[in-house]
């Protein structure tokens, strides 16, 4: 039998559009592609990270301590257990309580920021600039902040994503969907930390 | 029901002048946009290259009033040797992004994909439209640049670093025409991504009751691999882009080695690599081209297919080769850079895939030959911007066999074989396609036929002119002559001189020809006969909604699909092909696709 039999029959009474080819909802497809694009962003960053790092005979690495980078990676990946307790609750139904949990998100998120800024402003005390530092290379400072402005960048707009979806969903605008595409984008953030952490830190720790 | 992307679909039609014609949500409309963008930029970068032909073919040639332009650039009319620069960088940054990626891909995808698919609009219409103004914007700042105090970049649309990176030390137009001309790439890349998002998640979910992806036709099919490219490509040139516009204007310097001397005075910067931005760069630039060339393949096999009146000899080996293409455009990006100081083994590495990538290539060239081979193809304008496509593509194709091979290639660099391989195989190869398109479907985007006179008239000027302008650089090339060069004064290169005349005045002609193209253009969009919904008796959706489509696409009715996209001379049925919204039901070896 021809094809247009098989993919008719196959969804019998399916309406126009109104079952996407592959159940995945336009928003949480579009999501998905651009995880994909933002993942060839950062991959870019940190292929161009290790190009320069490579081509540098003596990289400096000054780092004493992972202490303070410990405890931010435990903050973020709890914001992603709190993440998924939210989205368990939308769909369930319990709006207060997933609003409670992405709250809960958000806040994590916002220590992580937090953090963040101190060290920057701790190595900025120390004199490490994007264009000059104290321990060799200048491109030491240009490559950490670049690389870690721009997923401080996402994490920023992914707190106040979470709290706009927040909102919006308590308001009834938004539904368990769009919490847990919301929650897509929160885990990749986390995940681009991971690679972030032993490329960034962890190489360039003293010892 | 995902009431989502229902939702995001269904806006209503718009009444005021602005929300219909300027910040539009309906596909077709920002299809039409970026139609007359792309139109706009072709006229610009075309009068660019017959200002650059003008002063290579007549040495200090006067072009009046150019000093209008720039007072430094051009002293009594005659262009200084950094203003050729300049002008040439111009000229490949607005082609490449401008005219080959908007007019193929974002213009028809944006106005025929959702179409073909049986979408009513695409799933986020306010990214659309922010994807056409933030690509204008893109424009706006490009083109700003020609109205700075230095002039814009003499870098080529390449942008090779360190004399991008160390600003205005290198030239004029490399220290504010550079960081404009990266901000109008980044913007470029951001509006590109929205499109891509939007193409893609059109094919994937918006197609009607019984479009299986087989089913569509071969443009969609291109416009939705090329979407797929441009997802990762422009996503990697952006933050190549921001990291050169750090190092101009935050002090950083990822692409500037240390202890560089230029113009006499040793440069500040240390520690990064020049290679850097041709990996980024390139990394992007070889999926572009692609990018370029790829919806052009689905359009001319559109096109070909309706007037030949039967379907290409595979279907589905016509997709796969240009899937193929798609993915090994990605690993053979280092053929750029063969004689950049790569270690020789990654020469002989990406050397292979380049190789390889002549498979699909020729695979798919075969299939429109042998397909074309015994058919009884109509003879009208758009099947013969078709036939013009093949032609060039074969003509410009067979020269990246040779400059495959690193060993003849370091012979071949940088010259103008070069210049003759990419203009032919890439670039007016997609114009082929983008002036085939116009002459298919303009009936359908404006409601009035074109003037096949005209039309005849116009291709067979612009074909013949074409190789006169191309294939004398193949010679040049062999010859010795290097690109970039703005005079010649050598001696081996005096005795070419007569060719390059020759080539200028082709290149005049061949652009007055366009101006037939114009003419016909807007003739027709305002006096043309009115046009049928079907008139060239295609099969696929666009051919059966009316003439020009409805907010919606398709009224009342949203399309059922019975059918794949090409059933034409079955035998059988009742007429000469069966749309595939015909619910008549054919036994055909066809079907089974």
């Amino acid at each position: 039998m021809s094809q247009a039999d098989l993919t008719m029959h196959g969804h019998p009474g399916a309406g126009v559009m109104s079952e996407p080819a592959f159940s995945v909802p336009a928003k949480k497809m579009a999501m998905w592609l651009f995880i994909i694009a933002d993942t060839a962003t950062f991959a870019g960053c940190l292929v161009a990270y290790g190009f320069i790092r490579n081509s540098t005979p003596d990289w400096p690495r000054p780092f004493h301590s992972i202490t303070n980078v410990a405890l931010m990676t435990f903050i973020l990946l709890t914001s992603s257990l709190t993440m998924l307790m939210g989205i368990r609750s939308a769909e369930k139904g319990e709006k207060s309580g997933a609003f409670r949990w992405i709250l809960i998100t958000a806040l994590l998120g916002a220590v992580f920021a937090v953090l963040h800024i101190r060290e920057w402003m701790e190595l900025l005390d120390t004199g490490v600039t994007i264009f000059h530092n104290p321990f060799g290379t200048p491109l030491f400072g240009a490559a950490f902040f670049s690389v870690t402005g721009l997923h401080l960048l996402h994490v920023t707009g992914g707190v106040i994503a979470l709290i706009a979806v927040g909102i919006r969903y308590m308001g009834g605008r938004y539904k368990a969907d769009d919490i847990e595409v919301t929650g897509l984008y929160w885990h990749f953030v986390d995940l681009v930390w991971m690679f972030v952490v032993p490329l960034i830190y962890l190489l360039n720790m003293s010892h | 029901m995902h009431d989502m992307s229902a939702h995001a679909a269904q806006h209503g039609a718009p009444t005021s002048f602005i929300r219909k014609h300027i910040f539009s949500l309906d596909h077709k409309v920002i299809g039409k946009q970026y139609y007359a963008l792309a139109l706009v930029a072709v006229i610009v970068g075309m009068v660019l290259s017959w200002l650059m032909r003008l002063h290579l073919g007549f040495a200090n040639f006067a072009i009046p009033g150019l000093h209008l332009l720039s007072k430094n650039g051009a002293p009594g009319d005659i262009m200084t040797p950094e203003y050729y620069l300049q002008l040439m960088t111009m000229h490949g940054t607005i082609m490449v992004f401008f005219v080959l990626t908007t007019a193929p891909f974002a213009a028809f995808g944006n106005f025929f994909l959702p179409i073909q698919t049986g979408a009513e609009d695409m799933p986020f219409p306010h990214f659309n439209m922010m994807s056409f103004w933030v690509t204008f914007t893109g424009f706006i700042i490009l083109m700003a640049s020609f109205f700075v105090s230095d002039g814009p970049t003499l870098g080529g649309w390449t942008q090779y670093a360190p004399l991008s990176a160390v600003g205005a030390v290198a030239g004029p137009g490399q220290g504010t025409g550079v960081v404009l001309w990266a901000f109008s790439i980044a913007f470029f890349c951001v509006g590109q991504l929205f499109g891509s998002l939007n193409f893609i998640t059109t094919t994937l979910d918006m197609r009607c009751k019984g479009m299986s992806l087989m089913r569509l036709p071969l443009s969609a099919w291109a416009w939705f691999i090329t979407s797929i490219m441009g997802l990762t490509a422009f996503a990697v040139l952006m933050p190549a882009a921001i990291l050169l516009i750090l190092d101009h204007v935050a002090g950083t310097s990822f692409f500037v080695a240390s202890n560089l001397v230029i113009n006499d005075s040793l440069l500040p910067h240390s520690g990064g690599s020049t290679l850097l931005w041709q990996h980024l760069f390139w990394f992007f630039g070889h999926p572009e081209v692609y990018i370029a060339i790829i919806p052009g393949m689905g359009i001319v096999s559109h096109i070909l297919i309706t007037n030949m009146r039967r379907p290409m000899l595979s279907h589905r080996v016509l997709i796969y080769s240009m899937g193929a293409l798609a993915v090994l455009s990605y690993m053979v990006y280092g053929h750029h850079m063969f004689v950049s100081g790569m270690n020789p083994i990654s020469s002989l590495a990406f050397s292979f895939p380049t190789l390889i990538i002549t498979i699909p290539s020729t695979i798919i060239v075969l299939i429109w030959l042998g397909s074309l081979y015994g058919s009884k193809l109509r003879i009208n304008t758009a099947s013969l911007f078709a036939l013009g496509f093949v032609s060039m593509f074969i003509s410009g194709g067979v020269s990246g066999f040779f400059l495959a091979q690193p060993s003849i290639d370091i012979m071949l660099h940088a010259t103008y074989f070069v210049v003759g391989h990419f203009h032919l195989v890439m670039a007016v190869a997609a114009i082929f396609g983008i002036f085939g398109g116009t002459y298919f479907w303009f009936p359908k985007m404006t409601g009035r036929m074109m003037n096949e006179s005209l039309g005849k008239l116009h291709f067979w000027l612009t074909f013949v002119g074409t190789y006169c302008i191309f294939m004398p650089f193949h010679y040049l090339g062999i010859a010795g002559n290097v690109r970039r060069y703005q005079a010649f004064v050598d001696d081996y290169l005096i005795p070419l001189i007569p060719v390059h005349k020759f080539i200028t005045v082709a290149a005049l002609a061949t652009g007055a020809a366009q101006l037939i193209f114009i003419y016909n253009l807007i003739h027709s969009r305002f006096k043309g006969a009115p046009a049928p919904d079907n008139p060239w008796q295609g099969t696929s959706l666009e051919w059966s909604t009316a003439t020009p489509p409805p907010h919606n696409n398709f009224g009342d009715k949203m399309p059922v699909v019975y059918h794949d996209p090409y059933q034409y001379s079955v035998e059988g049925a009742s007429s000469d092909f069966i749309m595939q919204t015909s619910s008549e039901s054919v036994h055909s070896a066809d079907e089974e696709k």
